[in-house]
């Protein structure tokens, strides 16, 4: 086993957290992340392949699916990202890649992003100094590829009006962080 | 003598007593006052000069359509010119500052410009200051430059910080006046999402202006009910003290929140301001209407106002100007204002009604058929004179005069998208047209509607329709009775100049329409004069409606009078376009957070901490961050730390992280024929393991990107692009397979996130990665020879890829592992490179070394260049078809004497190599027609211990070994240079085969 150690977004060896009235933000480094993309004409065969390597069949845009360790949402046109916990599943790429064959295309995505996961009462005016979504009217299972302060993310709705993750690029995770927390200082 | 003008009532809060500033002077006044009403409560009435004539000007309304009661808010950093105290919310130590005026507001030296009136009309610049011509540009156009502008900046950069928000609902209401709140709650109640917005900082719109009752209650108090109920909804948001400053399309409007502008600071970490986006599906506009002045000679005095805004001062300020007042009205709704203030105990001398068939009042003197033909009183009003046909004159001695010229409908927001408003003759005024934004109604006095009973059962109507459109039901909500009164107007724009024995055309008898820019009813006739009829060149030409206050209560006065002289119609006249923001709009907000060092994201390489602590100097990338050069303690000019560098890499080892590079992942059966698409030489018999330089050229034949692509596996390959073109290229590799080629089975993504990479070096390089990459992979010359790639595991099984492939020219591989391990990695190979002295280095070595290779970058792949200028154009692969291949067979890229990428050496090694400068044949003309090509890159290079350079050369390939002389007449420098190859170093290239 090596023993390099891995780095938090933020540059540190432990995730972020930042706490105010009313919400919570804190850093998931945790995580690992595999774009499935499928091939062409390969319909049947990939949901087949989702649903057996995942739990879940691949969900229409805007929507995630948990099952057990795995969730996946759609991230484009006929394609996914899958994310699990990166102790158990730090070769998700290899994982899928192994399951799915010829029916996608799978890529290693697990330092492309950050995450961050918001969750209170302010989360929602939060949201509204962040991004053009409906914070509002998400609910949970909602997920929307939005830009936030020039940086293209994801935001997904955990639980309405409670929770919520933010994913976006891991390079600019300090921008990111520094958006969050004045939209947080600004809503309280 | 301070006069008490305070009255009773009024909603302001007595308990409580506020101190300010105006001019330097302390007065005090009441939460709920603005800077004017507390101002008129302190028998102040001069609040500024105009612009052009620098007259003395007190408030002419109590809203945000004010022209002349502009101050300098604040002072300090935070100091904002051209506000309107009429919306200015008093808070304790407020400070503000009259503009326009040198050295004080009662005496002003410029007002001298009034006594030279006649020769600072309409568009005078194009016929007074003509002569003598030189005089122009050195002498009169300093002195009107220095005279004008309104207000002063305060030069120190805006501290406070704004915000960008977006919310989304059912409908919009824009304004809570009776129609406003009508709509708001029965759209609430009926379940919609409601977001009810009102640029006051209370609800109630004129309610709060009026002595009237709705059903059993005071009207401000039946709309503070409603706004109870509101509040109390989960499906209302309410915003005050936000303006709805423009409708966009698609349903969405732009609206500022003035978070913090009625407190002394911001709260710490709040915004001063924020920017809404309000995405609605309907939105209902009731914004009101706007009173309209009637112009007569000397019109313009402080306590000549708006009818309607003197009703305003008294009823909810509980403020009079001037212990006796008087009306000029075309209207009934003037007469309503005599009524208000003689029942707050205000002496109304007289109504001067303009229709001879005027209603009598019962406590106050009527004039009919009669109109105020001038004024007097230096610094504020005194008398007015009156006149009626065959009669006498009329001295009437009062201190304001509040004239009602009729009502606006404040239809702005309708017209943003390009739409012209129409003409309602039963109320002479324009109302909204026909075509408006989608999805926006208008109801109440936005829609022509004057009474208040209609202006509820209008805003019912309204919400009904939207609530339609949103398939809900309606719930009703009964109205209570309130006042219906029809509303009865005689249109009258102006006094004309035959009007009682005082000619209005002399200076002394300027009847004003733009009081901000200090157009007059003259100035209209001029332009009428000299054939600039057209509603819009009437706007400009006299700049009536551009002024600050975009002419809201002058616009439709100037046009009226406009087509009086010209013997037209109103509606063949015609509006001007209105344009957003509908108030002066802080340019702060519409910036939001991106300003200074947030303008952009920064993006951080993996490296970054490690670079820091080796006190690596930045410089932005892009909005990458990236180590340009790593100082040691002692060197004190960056050129002894990037010569260090680059020699040591040269001489042993370096290595410098090139995570910034594009990385795109490209998968499936067909990403052999895709990638032969979008390179210009061929990939389709790239071998497993082997890595390949790539060339990208544009549709047009020049090229775009180079990079290399490397086969990882059967269906795998990854390529990269430059920094800078990483995304371009993505998305134009997206588009290839979406739209030109969707047939092929090819998938991509980006990774440039996801993998941490680093280049290695120089001739120790391979045995610094033998200590790194695990053994079971040979990375041997001959197992592992020049352009080779593979999937490999470091440090005891941590997954890496390792590529061959150099750019510095040296021994040099490139490796990569998940970019959380790239800190660690660093350090790694750092601590293995300790035996061979190894340097990291930044991108100004790498730099220099690639210049000294001879190989191309950005400077060089400008946009204008093709492969054949860059002596690939045999890559272009003519066995195939991809992006750019025909074009680039133009005959204007081919044939004699085309650019040709050379090196660049200064015969006397003392001179300088500039990038930019021009090379021309020694002994030729020096001029564009004998321009012989430019310096692309330069650089001093420590190997060759001589300043060198690329650059494109006609014929250059022939030309190896002339002397040549490098123009740089920006500084006035000539060299002579050698031409040779670009390759200085190692041209045959055997340190990258080694």
């Amino acid at each position: 086993m090596h023993n390099l150690k891995a780095m938090t977004a933020l540059g540190s060896t432990t995730p972020q957290i930042d706490q105010f009235e009313g919400v919570k933000i804190v850093e998931i480094p945790d995580i690992a992340l595999a774009s499935i993309a499928m091939r062409n004409g390969k319909k049947a065969g990939f949901s087949r392949a989702c649903k057996a390597a995942t739990g879940v069949a691949p969900p229409p845009p805007g929507h995630f699916e948990t099952a057990g360790d795995y969730t996946v949402f759609s991230s484009g046109l006929d394609q996914w990202m899958v994310e699990a916990p990166i102790a158990t599943h730090e070769d998700l790429a290899a994982q899928l890649a192994s399951k799915f064959n010829a029916n996608a295309s799978v890529t290693e995505q697990n330092d492309g992003w950050v995450r961050f996961d918001i969750a209170g009462a302010l989360s929602v005016p939060m949201l509204e100094r962040l991004c053009a979504v409906n914070s509002r009217a998400m609910k949970s299972g909602d997920v929307t590829r939005m830009a936030i302060e020039h940086l293209g993310c994801f935001v997904m709705c955990r639980q309405a009006a409670k929770k919520f993750t933010v994913l976006g690029p891991r390079s600019s995770a300090a921008s990111l962080h520094h958006a969050l927390i004045n939209a947080a200082k600004s809503a309280l | 003598m301070i006069r008490d003008n305070r009255l009773d009532g009024g909603l302001i809060d007595r308990s409580e007593t506020l101190s300010f500033r105006f001019d330097g002077k302390q007065y005090e006044g009441h939460p709920g006052d603005t800077l004017a009403s507390a101002l008129l409560a302190n028998d102040v009435r001069l609040m500024g000069r105009s612009f052009k004539y620098h007259r003395p000007r007190g408030p002419l309304s109590a809203g945000s359509e004010e022209p002349n009661a502009i101050v300098e808010l604040r002072d300090g950093a935070r100091r904002e010119p051209n506000t309107r105290a009429t919306t200015a919310e008093l808070y304790d130590g407020l400070t503000a500052k009259s503009q326009s005026r040198f050295p004080s507001l009662s005496f002003d030296f410029m007002a001298i410009n009034d006594l030279l009136s006649n020769f600072l009309t309409a568009g005078f610049y194009y016929k007074t200051f003509m002569w003598p011509a030189s005089f122009w540009e050195k002498i009169y156009e300093p002195i009107i430059r220095r005279a004008a502008g309104l207000g002063a900046v305060s030069h120190a950069e805006d501290p406070d910080v704004y915000d960008k928000g977006f919310l989304h609902c059912d409908l919009l209401v824009i304004g809570s006046g009776p129609a406003g709140l009508a709509a708001a709650q029965t759209a609430a109640r009926s379940g919609a999402e409601v977001i009810l917005a009102e640029e006051d900082f209370i609800f109630g719109g004129r309610l709060n202006a009026e002595r009237l009752s709705v059903g059993d209650a005071r009207g401000s108090d039946w709309a503070a009910g409603i706004i109870d109920e509101l509040s109390s909804m989960k499906n209302v948001r309410l915003m005050k003290r936000t303006t709805i400053i423009g409708a966009f399309d698609h349903g969405v409007y732009g609206a500022v929140e003035r978070v913090s502008d009625h407190l002394i600071t911001p709260d710490a970490g709040k915004p001063r301001q924020i920017l809404w986006r309000i995405y609605s599906k309907q939105a209902i506009l009731c914004a009101g209407a706007i009173e309209r002045p009637i112009a007569f000679a000397n019109n313009d005095r402080p306590g000549i106002m708006q009818a309607g805004a003197l009703r305003s001062y008294a009823n909810r300020w509980a403020v009079t100007p001037a212990q006796r007042i008087a009306i000029f009205t075309n209207n009934d709704d003037g007469h309503r204002t005599a009524s208000d203030l003689l029942a707050k105990g205000v002496d109304v001398a007289a109504i001067i009604d303009v229709r001879e068939s005027a209603p009598k009042h019962r406590h106050v003197e009527v004039l009919s058929g009669a109109t105020v033909c001038d004024s007097a009183g230096r610094l504020g009003l005194n008398s007015i004179e009156v006149y009626r046909p065959n009669r006498p004159m009329r001295h009437i001695k009062c201190g304001a005069l509040g004239v009602s010229g009729g009502w606006n409908p404040n239809v702005h927001l309708t017209c943003h998208q390009r739409g012209r408003p129409q003409w309602n003759a039963n109320i002479a005024a324009f109302v909204p047209g026909v075509t408006g934004p989608q999805g926006l109604h208008v109801a109440g006095a936005a829609n022509g509607i004057f009474s208040t009973a209609g202006a509820l059962s209008s805003g019912v109507e309204a919400a009904a329709a939207a609530l339609a459109v949103l398939g809900k039901k309606v719930t009703e909500v009964p109205q209570p009775e309130t006042e219906d009164a029809a509303f009865n107007i005689k249109p009258f724009w102006h006094v004309a100049a035959n009007s009682g024995e005082r000619n209005t055309v002399t200076p002394k008898g300027r009847a004003w329409l733009d009081q901000q820019n200090d157009v007059t009813v003259k100035d209209v006739v001029l332009a009428h004069q000299e054939n600039f009829q057209s509603v819009e060149h009437l706007k400009r030409y006299t700049t009536l409606g551009m002024a600050t206050d975009q002419g809201k209560t002058s616009n439709v006065s100037g046009l009226a009078i406009m087509a009086e002289i010209a013997g037209r119609d109103i509606p063949e006249i015609g509006t001007t376009i209105y344009r957003p923001p509908y108030t002066p709009t802080a340019i702060g907000v519409f910036a939001g957070r991106s300003r200074g060092a947030d303008f952009r994201p920064y993006r951080l390489t993996p490296s970054h901490k490690w670079a820091e602590e080796q006190g690596a100097i930045f410089v932005e990338a892009g909005n990458w961050l990236r180590a340009q050069w790593y100082p040691r303690e002692g060197e004190t000019h960056w050129r002894e730390s990037v010569d260090r560098e680059v020699l040591a890499t040269r001489r042993s080892v370096g290595v410098c992280d090139v995570t910034t590079l594009g990385k795109i992942d490209v998968q499936g059966p067909d990403a052999a024929a895709f990638l032969n698409k979008v390179y210009a030489n061929g990939f389709a018999k790239l071998a497993v393991g082997k890595t390949r330089y790539g060339l990208m050229l544009r549709e047009d034949g020049m090229v775009m990107d180079d990079g290399t692509t490397a086969r990882l596996g059967d269906n795998h390959y990854v390529m990269t692009t430059t920094t800078a073109n990483a995304v371009g290229v993505f998305r134009h590799m997206e588009f290839a397979r979406q739209c030109l080629w969707p047939d092929l089975d090819v998938q991509i993504i980006s990774t440039t996130e996801s993998w941490a990479q680093y280049a290695i070096a120089g001739p120790n390089s391979r045995a610094v990665l033998e200590k790194i990459i695990d053994p079971e992979f040979d990375i041997s010359n001959e197992a592992f020879g020049f352009m080779a790639c593979a999937n490999v595991t470091v440090c005891n099984g941590l997954r890496a890829r390792l590529f061959r492939i150099s750019f510095s020219g040296e021994l040099a591989y490139e490796l990569a592992v998940p970019t959380r391990y790239g800190d660690a990695l660093i350090r790694a190979i750092m601590e293995a490179g300790d035996d061979y002295d190894i340097t990291p280095y930044g991108v100004e070595a790498l730099g220099v070394m690639r210049i000294e290779k001879g190989h191309a970058t950005a400077n060089e792949l400008n946009g204008t260049t093709t492969a054949l200028n860059l002596g690939m154009g045999r890559m272009v692969s003519k066995t195939k078809d991809s992006i750019g291949s025909i074009l680039s067979e133009r005959t204007a890229l081919n044939g004699p004497d085309m650019l040709y990428l050379v090196g660049l050496k200064p015969v006397d090694s003392i001179d300088e190599v500039v990038a930019g400068s021009h090379l021309m044949t020694p002994g030729d003309p020096i001029n564009a027609a004998h321009d012989q090509g430019y310096v692309t890159s330069a650089c001093y290079s420590p190997n060759l211990e001589s300043s060198i350079g690329l650059g494109f050369l006609k014929n250059g390939q022939a030309r190896i070994g002339e002397t040549i002389k490098m123009m740089n007449p920006l500084e006035g420098r000539e060299v002579l240079l050698e031409v040779c190859s670009a390759h200085f170093v190692d041209p045959e290239g055997e340190r990258l085969r080694a």
